[in-house]
Formats: structure tokens, sequence, C-alpha cells
């Protein structure tokens, strides 16, 4: 076997309390990757698998300290090194790939000043090789046209190539090492789909060492060949992603597993309850026996140690032969069509735009005539019914559900609720129709007020809607708390002293306080992680079912949408591309653009590839004519696409999708692509 | 769900806790320790001073014009033979007075107008930031001067005016405060709701915005008694033979190279003074976290 290029021993690393006592983030931590290998570190937020990583490269948050154990990089102690040894090494032979590179590009630099930057201080070329190399560089991560990304701004890139030059910098040192915290989060499926093979490409032909950390466990799978699966700063299992993924010896990741919504298997996932400990709060025992099914006594008093296990690899779990009984795959109720028939919302030809005349134009008389963002929106939801929304960023999801609650003013079409047309602005609505229709947004950091109580919080609707005050109002209060499954004495918390599941069913017990008809939903699980976006899925789940709310449920994330709608609509740039029941949607024929969202999302399974048929360049805005997917679409035919805009085409069962592709023919194309995809593998751009 | 109980004290008297911690937090820090030591001492000066002095801050003595320091006179006297200890330490009351009603009045109207263009934006509010702009540009010496000659001097004059012309800049910093919070979500679903202006100021905005407005109205404060004194200085503030640091200083500073305690004295009052404002609006800032420098490691 070949010398570990990294190497963690003992590693403890922890800061000073208020109180005054040292806290730890990482606790007695050993693993090692080898030249060629990549290792996955997994777990939720907090679990300090970003910290063990930076570590590696002898870096600390402010405020933490190392306490125990090394960091060792080809056998020297990153902890050992001076400030000048580290910079040599630093972005040289082991390189970091941020999480979001957007910001950690300098904006006020082009790209290929910033890649040289990196070349003149990590490699030995001469100044006049460096032009050469950067390009080199910006080819070897599949940027299109190097030469012209050479002279861009990073604001002047997507996502994801911002995301492929922060790439690029990091191999400019030929690094033998890399390592990556998150660098997917963020994107959209296609964008990540599209990185996530460029960088098992990239460590394929470079024999590089990898560590990559991320919540996504999809993601994981795709690229690691070892994962090692983090819980309260330690390592709790650790084996090859096939033993980690497919038949994990330890209870967390069986928990973790199951807390995935699936494609493949509609329905509910199961959700994770509680938390992990704060730093310093873990018990004497097992960190996560107060969430396990199958903890015991010994579990509560005794420190499992890290054992190996007969199939490889090792896990922190006293029951980990057991561990097997626990599922690893949503098995909750299916989500029945429930609707009654009766219409609620419809929206009638909707157009948003965000562009407002300038003063030029104002001047000379002219409208905006820019194309807006949101177009043609005819949908209608019916009581008792989720309408899921699906698109990547852009798509103008939440854009239509602002404009639903009032908070942005359509520019065009109309907005009906119960059949009476709904005022475009909130200020103009009728109490009774603002209490009926209510709003959940993504983070709850941002949508929960800093200073106020929960009580305060909850107070609101119910002194606004209802009246309430004194006694009725706590004992509301109280009883609504209960409704999303917190106690009484979460009252009197401010949201900074709630965790972020906590937070989130304040915000949905906030707006449930209005007993309202409507509940649109944007994003709400998409800043949670996966165990905590289960337990909020199954509780949005049970409050329509004991409430008859109807939902219009928008999300990125397409295993979401399914685990919750009955009905799904897939946007781009703005316009209806496909709308039908969750089962028809995900069937085939799919309109090309929901072909392409399907094919680029990742199962936790390292035997699953994505299919990759479309280019990930995010476009800015819809084309002026035509249809709005023809830039990127796989199956473009020609020139019709490009000027006239594409039929609706009825597919039966409310099934529906726009192209110039008839239905036949879309299904027989997408049946015959899609089992060869499956088997073989991902189609590179 | 596990819960880690955190013990809370409810309604009125979580305000008085969070209130009291930010208090324990700037004192544990060695500016804010100095710093309100400082404060906390001028201002019990100011109140007790009348009853401790040694002399009688109007009591003139011919005989005992520009003497130095002496047993009788610990800081000596000043051209008309007044002891300057006494009237050093009677100095700021005027000053205190005055900068202390102005300053809370400028920062309520200055805040609340701020918070109300943050949150409406639009039209109005780009033509009254002009207007706070051209004021801004303009000499704030010039801008009083005009005032206090048109309406004379005197507290009844002197408090309003400095209440208005500090209370301009605060508008700014309220409003890009207020753009700060306006663009949360919380703020979306108040409107969303349907809940109207005043609620949303009253319940969203001002409860964030408080913490900005403190620290600002520490550091207007500590402005406005120099604008203060600077008009004593000119002899626009307080009239003899009323004791002012400002007034004291122009009164003695022809005679500095033979007499230096009695402009020393007031300039090291009113420095203090100054500087330990400064040092707590700075430790405030600082326990408030609107310091972005310091930040928890996790």
């Amino acid at each position: 076997m070949t010398a570990p290029m990294i190497e963690i021993a003992g590693l403890s690393v922890g800061f000073t309390g208020r109180a005054g006592a040292t806290l730890p983030v990482l606790r007695n931590i050993d693993l090692t990757v080898r030249p060629g290998e990549s290792l996955g570190l997994v777990g939720e937020s907090g679990s300090g698998k970003s910290t063990l990583a930076l570590a590696a490269m002898g870096y600390l948050k402010r405020g933490l300290r190392r306490l125990e154990g090394t960091a060792r990089f080809r056998g020297e102690d990153m902890f050992d090194k001076s400030r000048t040894e580290l910079e040599r090494v630093r972005g040289g032979e082991l390189a970091l790939i941020p999480q979001n590179s957007g910001q950690s590009l300098t904006p006020t630099l082009r790209i290929g000043a910033q890649l040289g930057e990196a070349l003149r201080l990590h490699s030995g070329l001469p100044a006049a090789a460096h032009r050469d190399r950067v390009i080199e560089l910006l080819g070897q991560v599949r940027l299109p046209d190097p030469e012209a990304i050479f002279d861009r701004f990073p604001h002047e890139l997507s996502g994801g190539q911002q995301q492929r030059a922060a790439v690029a910098m990091a191999l400019a040192g030929q690094p033998a090492a890399l390592l990556l915290d998150e660098p997917t989060t963020g994107l959209d499926v296609t964008t990540q789909a599209h990185i996530l093979e460029l960088l098992r490409d990239l460590a394929a032909e470079r024999g590089m060492a990898m560590v990559y950390v991320s919540h996504d466990l999809g993601a994981i799978a795709r690229v690691c060949d070892r994962v090692a699966v983090m819980y309260a700063g330690e390592v709790v299992l650790e084996g090859t992603a096939r033993q980690v993924l497919k038949a994990p010896a330890h209870p967390y990741a069986r928990g973790l597993l199951a807390s995935i919504p699936r494609l493949s298997d509609p329905g509910l996932p199961v959700a994770l309850d509680g938390r992990p400990p704060a730093p310093g709060q873990a018990g004497p025992g097992c960190a996560f026996a107060d969430r396990c099914a199958l903890a015991q006594d010994r579990c509560r008093a005794e420190h499992p140690p890290l054992a190996p296990r007969p199939e490889g690899g090792a896990a922190r779990c006293f029951l980990s032969d057991r561990a097997a009984e626990l599922p690893i795959s949503g098995q909750g109720g299916a989500g029945a069509a429930r609707t009654q028939g009766a219409g609620l919302l419809a929206l009638d030809d909707v157009a948003i735009s965000y562009a407002t005349p300038g003063l030029f134009d104002r001047l000379l008389g002219r409208d905006a005539t820019a194309v807006p963002t949101v177009a043609d929106i005819a949908l209608t939801v019916e009581r008792g019914e989720t309408l899921g929304l699906v698109g990547e960023s852009g798509s103008g999801k939440s854009t239509i559900l602002k404009t639903v609650a009032g908070l942005l003013g359509a520019s065009a079409g109309e907005i009906r609720f119960e059949e009476a047309a709904l005022p475009p602005v909130v200020e103009r609505r009728p109490p009774d129709q603002l209490r009926r229709i209510q709003l959940v947004f993504q983070n709850p950091d941002d949508s929960l007020n800093p200073r106020q109580t929960v009580a305060e919080i909850l107070e609101q609707p119910l002194k606004l809607y209802f009246g309430l005050s004194g006694a009725a109002l706590h004992d509301r209060s109280v009883d609504i708390l209960d409704r999303v499954r917190l106690g009484a004495h979460y009252l009197d918390r401010l949201p900074g002293q709630l965790s972020g599941g906590e937070k989130q069913r304040v915000a949905i017990a906030r707006a449930f306080a209005a007993e309202p008809d409507l509940v649109l939903c944007d994003e709400v699980t998409s800043a949670l992680d996966v165990s905590v976006q289960a337990a909020v899925l199954d509780l949005l789940d049970d409050l329509r079912r004991s409430q008859g709310t109807t939902y219009v449920f928008v999300s990125h994330d397409l295993a979401v949408v399914r685990a919750l709608s009955d009905r799904v609509a897939v946007l781009y740039q703005g316009r209806l591309c496909e709308i039908g029941p969750s089962d028809q949607v995900y069937g085939l024929p799919s309109h090309p653009y929901t072909e392409v969202l399907l094919g680029a999302v990742l199962e936790p399974d390292p035997d699953a590839a994505p299919r990759l048929t479309a280019d990930d360049v995010v476009e800015r805005a819809p084309p002026a004519r035509g249809c709005p997917f023809q830039r990127r679409c796989p199956r473009k035919l020609g020139t019709i696409c490009e000027t006239d805009a594409p039929p609706w085409r009825e597919a039966g069962g409310g099934h529906a999708l726009r192209c110039h592709i008839d239905l036949p023919e879309l299904a027989a194309l997408q049946g015959g692509d899609g089992a060869e995809g499956r088997a073989g593998s991902a189609a590179g751009p | 769900m596990s819960d880690v109980p955190i013990p809370m004290a409810p309604g009125r008297s979580r305000h008085v806790a969070r209130w009291g911690g930010v208090l324990r937090d700037v004192m544990s820090r060695p500016s804010g320790a100095i710093g309100l030591t400082l404060v906390v001492f001028h201002v019990v000066l100011a109140i007790v001073s009348p009853w401790i002095v040694p002399y009688d801050f109007k009591a003139m003595d011919a005989a005992l014009m520009l003497k130095g320091p002496s047993d009788l006179h610990w800081l000596g006297t000043d051209h008309l033979g007044r002891d300057v200890l006494t009237r050093t330490l009677m100095g700021g009351r005027e000053a205190l007075l005055v900068t202390g009603v102005a300053t809370p009045i400028a920062v309520a109207w200055g805040g609340l107008l701020g918070i109300y263009f943050g949150l409406v934006g639009g039209r109005l509010d780009e033509v009254l930031m002009r207007v706070v702009d051209a004021f801004l540009s303009l000499p704030w010496i010039l801008k009083m001067l005009v005032l206090i000659v048109t309406f004379g001097t005197g507290i009844e004059v002197l408090i309003p005016t400095l209440a208005f012309f500090y209370g301009i800049p605060v508008i700014r910093i309220a409003r890009a405060a207020t753009h700060d919070v306006v663009a949360r979500d919380f703020v979306s679903a108040a409107r969303a709701r349907g809940h109207g202006r005043l609620t949303i100021i009253r319940r969203e905005l001002l409860p964030n915005v408080l913490d900005t407005l403190m620290v600002e109205g520490a550091m207007r404060w500590s402005w406005m008694l120099l604008a203060f004194s600077s008009l004593s200085f000119l002899g626009f503030g307080v009239s003899p033979p009323t004791p002012d640091w400002g007034l004291m200083i122009a009164d003695a500073r022809g005679f500095m190279s033979f007499a230096p305690s009695g402009v020393l004295a007031p300039v090291v009052a009113l420095s203090s003074l100054i500087i330990g404002i400064n040092l707590t609006a700075d430790a405030l800032a600082k326990a408030l976290g609107l310091d972005r420098a310091q930040k928890a490691p996790v």
C-alpha cells in the first residue's frame, strides 16, 4: 500500500465556552486518505465535518484550537508548520474548493488574472507561460471558450461556471490532494450533476486524494470511494461508499438515509427525530443514544469505540449487528389525492415583470419592452390538493408565490380565489382574503423576527384576524404550538434559541394560526438538514390531513415535491413546461426540460449514474420568441423551436406539456434513451 | 424531541434581562469599563457639584487674579479671581443638561423618520434624502449660528436647535439600518398578513433598529457636547457668570502662558467626558454585535 496522503490521528479540536469550560467540536478523529482515493465526510450541520476538512490543512476557525492529535499531510503535521510553509503548501499541493465560489473569487479581478496569481505562487512556470497554462486549466474544467472566460470578471459567469473556475484555480498548483467543502451546495440540480462528473473525471485523471464534505448523500455516492459519517464531532461509521450507503452498520447512518426523499420511492420519507447534542453537551454514553430506536441502557452509560466490522470499515455502535433492523428507505404514507373537486385558486395567463421603465424610457414615452420574467401562467389549484411547482433557480416559482400572496403585482392576467378576483397588492385585499392565504418562507432565520418571542410571533395573526387577547390568546397559542409538535414552554423562547427545524415549525405554526385555506410554501425545507426536512414534510402532510388545507409547494428538489404533491407543474424561465398528476409528470412522456431535471437527480446509491443530456449553462433571460427551453433543449427540432411558441399537448388525466414534438414520438425517444442511460455511464457535456 | 431547557424570563423582564446582559458585557471590556466609569462620574458630579464645591462659583476676588495652584485654590484662580476648581467641577452642568435632553430628542425624531423613509421608499424618500444630503453638506456651525442669531441664546433655543441639527444625520443611519431589515422575510410576512405600516414599524422594524440607534445616540451625544462647548467658546452658549467649560477655555486662553491651569482644567474635564462617551459607544457596539469583526467561533 502507498503511504497515506492525509493522515489525521487522534485529533480533537475545541473552543472555550462562556463558562470557561473547553467544549470539543471534534473528538479523537482518526482518518487516512491515500493517493487516488476520495473520502466523503457526511453528517448533519454542526457535526464537525467542515471543521475536520479545514483542520486537515492546519486551519481552524477563529476561537477554535487543537486540543490533541495530529493532522499530517505527506507525513508532516500541518499544525507544526510555520506560516510561510503553510502558505506554500495551501493552494499548492493541498488545495481547497469552498462552498460558495462566487464569493471566494475576487470580484474586481478578471478570471485570467486570478488564476495567474495562483500559478505565480504555486507553480515554477515563467510568467510568459502563464496565459497558455491558464487557458489550458480552464479547458480542463470543461469551460466553453476558455479564451473568452480568461478575460471575464467573476460576476459575468454563472454559478456553475464560477465553481468550475474555482476548481481550475485549485488545480493551478498541481495539487496532490483536494479538500472540497460542500462544493455543489446551492447550485441547481443540473449544474451540480455536471460539476460532480467533472470532479470524478479529474480525480481519476490525476490520481489526486480528495476529501469531499457534503450533507448530500447523493453527491457523496457519486464522487467518493470511502465515506465517513460524522455525528457530534466523532466519526461514527466508516467504510466503502457501497458499505456505508447500501448496508450501513450504524443506526444514525440508516436514519439519515431513510430521511432522504427519493424519486424511485414516492411517499414521505421517515423523519429522524431530535437533534444532535451541542458541543460539550454529549453525555458519557453514545452521543446518538437519545435519538436511536435501538438504544439500550449500556448505550447511555458507556461510550462505544469505533470497532472494525467483519465486512470491512468500522462502526461506533454496540449494536451495529442489529442496525440492519432499521429501514434505510422511505416508507411513510403516500400522498393520495384528496381533492374535493372545487377550484380554490386560479391563475389566468398571469405575467409578472420586474423591469420598470427607466427614466429615459419614461421621458421618451416608451413602455418597458423587456420580456416579462414570468408569462402565460395558467393554473388552477383545487381545494384540498397540493400543487408542486418545480424548476431551477430563476424559473419564477417563488415569484409566482409572492404574486399570489400579494407581495408583487402581476403585470398582466388575473388571479382568482374562490371565483373572486384577488386584488394585485396585499394592501387592497380584504382582511378575510388575507387570512385565508398564508405564506411560509424558505429560511426561518429570515422569516422570524429575531427580537420576538415565539409567543409574540404567534400573537400577531391571532390578534389581527381573531382579535384574541388575554387567556384566550395564550390558550390558542399553546394549542397551535401543539399542532406543530412543540410544547408550551417554547412560548418564551426567542428564535435564536431554537434549532433550524424548530424555527421552521414556528413559522408553519404562524401560518396555520390564521386558519388558512391556502398555504403557499416557498422552499420551506431547503434550508434544513435532510433529517429535519423529513420531519417538516411529515408535519405538513399531517396538517393538511387534519385541516384540509390546500398547498402550493415550491421546491427545486424534485424528490421533495414528489413526496408531497398531488399535481406538479414544471417551470422554466418563468414559463410553464409541463403540468399534471405527479405520477404522470415523473413518468413518460416528459417535457424535454423535465427529462433533463429528472436525469440530473442524484440518488444516494453508488451504482446509480445521472443522465446528463443538456448542458448546464444558466440563462439570464427568457427568449423573446419560440420555446423558452430552446437554447438548452437536447431534443430541439430546429428553427420552429426558435420562432413558434410550442402548443400544449394533452396526455390525458390532466397531464399536459408544451412541446413541438408530439407525445408518442417523445415517449418513444425517451423510453429508449432512458433505459440506455440508466445502464450505461453518464455522458459528459 | 430532545428539549434543552433554556431558562427564560417571560414578558417585560426579558428586555430587562437582555439589556442587563449587554451592560455586563460592556463593563467586562476595558474600553467599556473605563468609558462608562468616566461618563457616570461626570453625570454624578454634575448633579452633586453645587453641594461639594469649596467656593461660590461667582465669588470674585481682585487680589487673587490668575494665581497658580495653592493650598486654598488647588487649581488656582481665573482672571476675575474665581476658583478654577469650583468652576471646573460645575462647568459640565449646562452642557450635560442641554445635550442630555437634546440627544434623546434627536435620536427619536431622526430615528423614526429614518425608519419611515426606509420602509416606504419611493419618490418621497428620494427627494427628502437629497434634502438631507444638502443639509449635511453645509458646515454645522454656520447653520446653528444662523438659528441662534435669529432666536437668541439660552437653553430654550439651544435644546431644540441641537436636537434638530443632530437628528438629521440620525435619519441617514436609521434609514440604512432599516433597509437591511426591510429586505428580510419577516417584514414581508407582516405585510402579507395585512398589518399596517405603524404596526410594522413598531413591532418588526424598531426592535431590530434599536441597537444601531443606541450606539448612534451615544456617538451623537459626544458630538453634541463638542458642538455645545464650541458655541459657548464662541459666546453663543452659556451666558456668564454661569461656569461652562467652553466659556472657561475661551476666557482663559489669553493667559495660558502664565496661568495654564485655567485652560487645562476645563480641557481635561471636557475631553475625559467625550472620550468616556466614545469608549462606551465602542464597547456597546461590540456588546450588541454590531461590530462585525467580533463573532463567535462556532
